[in-house]
């Protein structure tokens, strides 16, 4: 599905990544773990082709994502979530998740089946994307992403700042893009909630690949990844 | 609110002005005929600033191009009005594609001094070739061409009547286009142009053309100005007129569909008041201007839209 091989990446004369290489499965959560600075966020911006590549290619589907502009990359099926959120704060609920509709041809079926997974949404439609609370917002910024309907979906920390019960919100919505064979590339900093989801772990460390485990090697060994977080 | 009641305050607007026609004394009549031309110029440039977040600088070339195109052919050719006025128009979507696809690789200030350069030189054109524009006099546009459907656009009902029908068909194309999927995306774009490009919309494309519309109705109201008021000249090319739509929608609101309108009206009559009070009347403009910039930043329409009617289009 998603093939990033030998990718550098720089901020003018500052190298952030250096031949990361990273694969992600249809049907599987990859998690991209590291500490702050490591390289994780613009290792995303780069799938999206805000950030152009100094060397290496990310491929998704054989389709060369790094030859495409940004506003080419979600029409592959690429759905981002950013840290942040993001959302358009002038604009209703319901425009915000029409915005991400109209992108790929949208209907009213699948707004219909995005206001199902989100219930608390529908009972905002028609207000202020900017008057929610976080917990909303990011059930909004999902909700915009799956509108894409993605094939290849990216969470950049996603649980970041949330209580408990839309953590639990946000996880059961990725698991189920993962039964539905999406593939899932998620940013998470909670290590239990990393040992819980994912089925193949990429650590990376000052730009570089440091160390990869999939499902059995984590369970078997999760002391492995705290290791590399000092946690 | 629902659309019932933003739909019936702007057509309440439009049924307002209409009464106008029947009510105003005859000097009030000629004024409000002029601010709702130049309130069409107003909602043009808020769709580019207001809604898209395009601060140009440079707008009174596409109203200089809609009044020299439909100005031209009038004075040299003797063209009726509507294909003086299709000229006018053709113009202004030209000239905004052309500039368009050049300024809009630029962003912010520069996007602001390359259309300040763009206008300056469109400007200095019209001075330039003064066998043809004839230069800072200008002209005036033949009485035998400004008629229009049999009216005489030289009287002033006929005119009333005309810069209304114009005022409304553009305010309520504004108020369709900022409620389409068009207008939100442009709405998109101005609060951030990273996430728009990240839902898979091309931002330079979409700003083209947000300002091609804009261009387009800012030469609508350009030649219409030339139409009804019978005068076309460089001073409407300058900078001052590329400073004014800023002001009106900044007074009225930006981003919002009646603050163009509002600002408009605001500055016309704060400018002929005071005028009446003294020759100073640009300083008390001025200081006007200031408290109200001060005490109500987001402009008489924008602070109704955020104290009480948020969904206010």
């Amino acid at each position: 599905m998603l093939k990033i091989e030998g990718l550098d990446v720089s901020y003018g004369a500052a190298q952030v990544l250096r031949g990361v290489s990273l694969t992600a499965q249809a049907g599987q959560i990859t998690c991209l773990m590291g500490r702050n600075g490591a390289g994780k966020t613009t290792l995303m911006k780069a799938i999206m082709g805000l950030l152009p590549p100094g060397a290496g290619s990310i491929a998704l589907e054989g389709t060369l994502l790094s030859d495409l502009p940004p506003h080419e990359v979600p029409k592959q099926g690429v759905g981002y979530i950013p840290q942040g959120r993001r959302l358009f704060g002038e604009l209703t609920v319901a425009q915000n998740i029409e915005i991400g509709l109209m992108t790929r041809g949208g209907d009213a079926a699948l707004r219909e089946e995005l206001l199902e997974i989100f219930p608390r949404l529908r009972e905002r439609l028609g207000q202020r994307a900017d008057t929610l609370s976080g917990g909303e917002q990011q059930m909004l910024a999902t909700a915009r992403a799956l509108a894409l309907r993605p094939k290849l979906l990216l969470l950049d920390e996603p649980t970041e700042g949330l209580q408990p019960s839309m953590i639990e919100v946000i996880r059961q919505v990725v698991l189920t893009m993962r039964d539905r064979g999406v593939a899932v590339l998620l940013v998470e900093q909670r290590v239990d909630a990393v040992l819980d989801m994912a089925d193949r772990v990429f650590v990376i460390e000052m730009g570089a690949n440091r160390d990869e485990m999939d499902r059995a090697t984590l369970r078997a060994d999760p002391g492995r990844l705290r290791a590399h977080l000092g946690v | 609110m629902t659309a019932r009641y933003y739909w019936g305050l702007h057509l309440g607007l439009i049924a307002l002005l209409f009464a106008g026609h029947f009510v105003l004394p005859a000097y009030q009549h000629g004024n409000v005929a002029r601010i709702m031309v130049l309130a069409v110029y107003a909602m043009g440039y808020n769709i580019a600033f207001g809604y898209t977040g395009l601060l140009s600088l440079g707008h009174a070339m596409f109203f200089g191009a809609g009044m020299y195109g439909m100005g031209l052919l009038s004075y040299h050719f003797d063209a009726g009005a509507l294909p003086a006025m299709a000229a006018g128009i053709v113009a202004g979507v030209v000239l905004s594609l052309v500039v368009g696809l050049l300024a809009l690789r630029t962003a912010g200030v520069s996007f602001m001094i390359v259309t300040l350069m763009f206008s300056q030189a469109l400007a200095m054109t019209l001075v330039y070739f003064r066998d043809i524009t004839r230069g800072d006099e200008g002209f005036v546009i033949p009485s035998a061409t400004r008629r229009l459907w049999g009216m005489d656009l030289s009287d002033e009902a006929h005119r009333y009547l005309i810069a209304w029908a114009l005022f409304s068909v553009v305010l309520i194309f504004t108020l369709w286009l900022v409620r389409h999927r068009w207008g939100r995306v442009f709405v998109a774009l101005r609060e951030n142009e990273e996430r728009a490009s990240l839902l898979g919309y091309d931002a330079f494309r979409t700003k083209l053309g947000a300002l091609v519309i804009s261009g387009t109705i800012s030469a609508l109201s350009g030649a219409a100005y030339a139409l009804l008021f019978g005068y076309a000249g460089a001073t409407f090319a300058g900078v001052q007129y590329s400073i004014f739509p800023l002001l009106w929608v900044l007074l009225g609101g930006a981003g919002t569909v009646l603050g163009p309108f509002v600002g408009a009206l605001f500055m016309f009559y704060l400018i002929d008041l005071s005028s009446g009070v003294t020759d100073a009347y640009m300083l008390i403009a001025g200081v006007a201007l200031v408290l109200l910039t001060l005490f109500l930043p987001h402009g008489l329409v924008g602070e109704v839209k955020r104290r009480l009617w948020r969904d206010l289009p």
